[in-house]
């Protein structure tokens, strides 16, 4: 390590730092083929006797979305195969599982597609669309497929166009959408019943709800009155089921007319609700930052420490469901109560609505480097077939993307028809742009720094700033 | 763990002479094959990395499809904004305190205090202090969330606090710095003792008969010996604790940025963000911090001997 | 008196070191056969192997641990070997600017075995072929280890006395007779502590063996251990805490192998 003769070193240094810089040119000249683009040709191999397919997404037998696995495994693939089979064609389909956390998932998917391999079909979450789209990753089906072979497809029927939206970009479609979800307020019935309120809520402004909390507050000790999803250790999770849902009650969406929502009065509003929660002892700030904060607080609910929450109908599917949620509640059918989501005051919402919500959903997308365009897209329509989606609702019920399976299996659950038929109509998607999951982070973010002390006016301030940096100077972004 | 004998024969570092017959060209051979697997594996990702840090790449979006070459506006992001500055400083404070500090510290006193002490309570302390070492990376985090957790974890149940105290949200800094203490030190522990085993018994045995206290045998007789193992223990965990992303596994770099060391801070840019050209020019930075530190290092090592 | 004071002092000390080093290891033991397990470190209230009869159901946990296997003992052959022979000629040979350049490499290793080297190195592997192959896996970790490798064990073959080689080389040994049958023997425990240091590195290793292989069968442990949360992300404590302590099991057994039969150590000094 250490040799005395300073003359050598430098000597040596000069000659290692030469030999780097050479190194660095040739690396250079290299790394030119980071960006490329490939056509492709929609026809190839169309009437191929034998092909074989692959599917891959972010679920594994055995772990995460266990469900969705099987379904594929167990369910699609050999119904898919007979299928062929009946056709005169020999399918070998095989499936790529994953079990990890959605950001590496997201740069695994990216890599392969980047490579031009991979598998032919993959899950991807609905907000990656744009951002994939963008980078060339992924292309319209029609372009990949053919529109003579997508149009007629009559599941796009089945399909309503808002949620086809989030597995499009441009007005182009992308994916089939496999489902979508609204989002309301949750409350424990009984928490409610000892404090002296009524088991059959329906606040109708944000004031309501506070005032219903300070209620909670004075007459539980011990119970957190209301949780609301803020921080940004819990990812999109603060902005769908926290934000956004407020904004929209505010009036104002994300991005509307070519704007991004910056400092303005609904921003402001949207804060300070956080403000008037969090400083206001309503709920725990503490937990918020917790990096497992928002499992902590389906635990909590879930063991009636928590009162209100606000949550998609995931929660109710699967974290309180009685008997294999993750934080099962045997009595969840008497106990948890929903209700609308209600704007800042009657009429002050989007589209001037007395009520909103948010939805979102994730779908499949076909590798645009496919071996077997064709084919690729003939499982992609068979997997959003009628019988295949009720095939993987497995006797649970959930919002499917297709009408005629939704009509058919949520009449069994309350919850869920009152989400279909009540929330969803009022609902809103996020914008598709590429841009907007770090929009996304900087909101996450602005909820954060209330959360942890600073004034409404301040982090909306960070805020837009950090927002004209993102989508390209204050021309793009709404304030005042 | 076998104990080196009486007496240690130290080479003299720089031997210019090929005394065992290698020969330029056999020496060459031998280095080969590392350099190949180095050279295709080690260095030209690694400097691919550097150049991706002077374009604007992202993972996704318009910029993964047709990435622009922007020079040194990354470097010149990276050096104006504060949210890099946090993290620095977080990974210095991370550095000094977990390792510099935390591991050599007790590493040391592990391994002078089990000189004499049973062998039997050596044996099992060491076993620990290794095992903690060894355990992959995934286990210990969880095995240090079920430690911290703020309902029912260990530390608050032995405390008999309900609620408990949300350790790693109250004080993250604090929380990974002792976790990077625990996992940490086996190193430490094992090269002081085998660098204690290279101080001549005679010489503490002098010391014990002229009346020395324990500082002053340290200062005098002990340390001149274990120098050269100190300085290249600092140097490799400080460069290991630097970029190790372990902490992250435990707060993930909250709460609010908190505890975000420089590891996470990347992992945030580049996989969370998918801001590659970013993570890399932030690389460049802590490649040259790196760097930086190791010259301290030796010129402190290089004057102390001087003065010694 | 003061001396014996010292003394309880001195154990106490100990005492509270031992209690810090083992306090988050007993829930590896605790809590697996416990059902269901909490986070806090208890005697299982209700004493079960359900939790390891649901890992023997997951039909990736074998695989995932012979995969683990496999890529550790790969990249440590890969390593000791290469690392072995480099370290000796840098050892004994004048190799002009080896300290900066080790030194350098060190640099380099922490740039690569980050998050940000992501791209460069699937894009590196995907052009040699070697997506979705163990061997892939390998040559990338190989890459980043040695470099560290080769520093601890250039520093314990320093250590080592030329005394011996000089005189073989008297009697007209090779250079890779007196390599194979008087260094290698001397340098065993800095050796086996670089194998153990190897597969530790490597059997804990999530994002390279993620990004480059696709098959979940070839798929390591550390992947798998990730898949034991749900699709909200919370932990399935039970699975985890069973599936922890068979992942561990391995390196623990490897290192106390290592140790008994070598030794365990980074610094030299030869047992004369």
């Amino acid at each position: 390590m250490h040799r005395s003769i300073a003359k050598r070193r430098v000597v040596e240094r000069t000659r290692l730092v030469a030999a780097l810089a050479g190194l660095l040119v040739a690396t250079a000249a290299t790394a030119g083929c980071l960006g490329k683009d490939s056509g492709n040709d929609s026809g190839k191999n169309a009437n191929a006797k034998e092909f074989s397919l692959t599917i891959a997404a972010n679920a594994i037998s055995g772990g995460k979305n266990a469900a969705g696995a099987d379904w594929i495994e167990k369910w699609v693939i050999p119904h898919f195969i007979d299928d062929q089979k009946a056709k005169g064609k020999t399918a070998k389909v095989s499936f790529q599982p994953s079990g990890a956390n959605d950001e590496d998932y997201k740069s695994k998917v990216a890599l392969d597609l980047r490579s031009g391999s991979g598998a032919d079909i993959y899950a991807i979450d609905g907000i990656w669309v744009g951002e994939f789209a963008d980078a060339g990753y992924i292309k319209p089906l029609e372009d990949i497929v053919g529109a003579d072979k997508v149009t007629p497809w009559e599941g796009w029927g089945q399909i309503p166009p808002s949620v086809q939206g989030n597995m499009s970009y441009n007005g182009k479609r992308y994916g089939v959408p496999a489902g979508t979800d609204g989002r309301v307020i949750y409350f424990n019935k009984k928490l409610f019943g000892q404090a002296g309120l009524a088991t059959d809520w329906q606040p109708k402004s944000w004031d309501e709800i506070l005032t219903t909390a300070q209620t909670l507050k004075a007459k539980l000790p011990g119970v957190t009155p209301i949780q609301l999803n803020a921080g940004t250790a819990m990812g999109e999770a603060t902005t769908m089921q926290g934000a956004l849902p407020l904004l929209v009650g505010a009036g104002q969406q994300i991005y509307a007319d070519g704007k991004w929502q910056g400092n303005t009065q609904a921003v402001r509003d949207v804060l300070s609700v956080y403000e008037r929660i969090y400083k206001g002892g309503l709920g725990d700030p503490v937990l918020q930052q917790d990096a497992k904060g928002r499992d902590k607080s389906f635990q909590a609910f879930a063991a009636g420490k928590i009162a209100i929450l606000l949550e998609g109908d995931y929660f109710w599917r699967s974290v309180v469901e009685p008997t294999k949620g993750v934080a099962k509640m045997a009595d969840r059918n008497e106990t948890v109560g929903y209700a609308k989501i209600p704007a800042m005051r009657p009429g002050g919402g989007i589209r001037n609505q007395d009520f909103v919500s948010m939805s979102g959903g994730g779908g499949n997308v076909l590798n645009p480097n496919s071996k077997y365009p064709q084919q690729a897209w003939e499982l992609l329509a068979f997997m959003n077939s009628k019988d295949a989606t009720i095939a993987q609702l497995a006797g649970n019920a959930r919002i499917t993307q297709r009408q005629d399976v939704n009509n058919q299996v949520l009449s069994g659950d309350p919850m869920l028809s009152f989400v279909s038929t009540q929330v969803l109509p009022l609902t809103a998607y996020r914008p598709g742009f590429a841009v907007y999951p770090q929009v996304s982070q900087a909101l996450q973010q602005a909820t954060l720094d209330v959360v942890s002390g600073k004034s409404p006016a301040d982090a909306a301030a960070t805020y837009q700033k950090t927002v004209e940096g993102l989508v390209g100077g204050a021309g793009k972004v709404a304030s005042g | 763990m076998g104990v080196a004998g009486q007496r240690e024969i130290v080479a003299s570092p720089a031997t210019p002479t090929d005394v065992v017959g290698l020969g330029r060209l056999r020496a060459v051979g031998f280095v080969a094959p590392a350099l190949a697997l180095v050279g295709i594996f080690l260095i030209f990702p690694a400097l691919w990395t550097l150049y991706i840090g002077a374009t604007n790449f992202r993972l996704t979006g318009a910029s993964a499809r047709s990435p622009a070459f922007v020079g040194l506006a990354n470097l010149q992001r990276a050096l104006t904004d504060d949210t890099f500055y946090r993290s620095l400083w977080l990974t210095l404070v991370f550095v000094l305190g977990s390792a510099v500090i935390g591991q050599n510290g007790l590493g040391f006193t592990l391994a002078w205090a089990m000189r004499d002490v049973h062998r039997w309570v050596k044996r099992t302390l060491e076993a620990l202090v290794l095992l903690a070492w060894i355990l992959p990376s995934s286990v210990v985090a969880f095995l240090w969330i079920a430690m911290l957790d703020r309902d029912g974890g260990t530390v608050n149940e032995l405390l008999g606090r309900t609620p408990g105290v949300a350790w790693l949200i109250q004080y993250p800094m604090a929380g990974i710095v002792i976790f990077n203490i625990w996992r940490g030190t086996a190193f430490s522990m094992m090269l002081y003792s085998a660098a204690l085993s290279s101080v001549p018994p005679s010489h503490l045995e002098t010391a014990r008969l002229v009346g020395a206290t324990g500082a002053q045998t340290l200062r005098d007789v002990v340390f001149p010996h274990i120098r050269r193992y100190t300085l290249s223990n600092t140097l490799l965990i400080t460069l290991w604790t630097f970029n190790d992303f372990t902490p992250f596994l435990l707060t993930a770099g909250g709460p609010n940025h908190r505890s975000e060391i420089i590891a996470a801070y990347i992992y945030n840019t580049a996989i969370v963000g998918g801001d590659m050209g970013y993570s890399g020019a932030i690389s460049l930075l802590v490649l040259l911090i790196n760097l930086l530190m190791a010259l301290v290092y030796l010129r402190a090592a290089r004057v102390r001997r001087r003065a010694a | 008196m003061t001396a014996f004071i010292r003394r309880i002092l001195f154990y106490v000390v100990l005492g509270v070191g031992t209690v810090f080093f083992m306090l988050p290891m007993l829930w590896l033991l605790s809590a697996p056969f416990d059902d269901p397990p909490t986070y806090a470190v208890r005697a299982p209230r209700h004493f079960s192997l359900h939790n390891f009869a649901e890992i023997s159901h997951n039909r990736y946990a074998v695989s995932s641990l012979l995969n683990s296997t496999l890529l550790a003992f790969g990249t440590m052959a890969l390593v000791v070997v290469a690392a072995a022979l480099a370290a000796y000629a840098l050892s004994r040979a004048r190799v002009p600017g080896r300290d900066a350049l080790l030194y350098v490499l060190l640099l380099l290793s922490s740039v690569v075995t980050g998050t940000a080297a992501m791209v460069p190195i699937f894009l590196l592997i995907f052009q040699l072929g070697l997506i979705d192959s163990h061997v892939g896996v390998v040559l990338v970790l190989s890459g980043g280890l040695l470099p560290a490798a080769i520093f601890l064990l250039k520093d314990f073959i320093d250590t080592i006395p030329r005394s011996y080689e000089e005189s073989a080389r008297v009697f007209g040994a090779s250079p890779l007779q007196i390599l194979r049958q008087i260094v290698v023997p001397v340098a065993r425990p800095g050796l086996a502590t670089i194998a153990v240091w190897t597969v530790v590195q490597v059997w804990g290793s999530f994002l390279t063996p993620f990004i480059l292989l696709r098959n979940p069968d070839k798929q390591p442990a550390a992947v798998l251990v990730r898949t034991f949360y749900t699709e909200g992300g919370s932990p399935n404590l039970g699975l985890i805490a069973a599936f922890s302590l068979i992942y561990s099991i391995p390196v623990v057994l490897m290192y106390l192998l290592a140790w008994s039969r070598y030794g365990f150590r980074f610094h030299g000094g030869i047992k004369s």
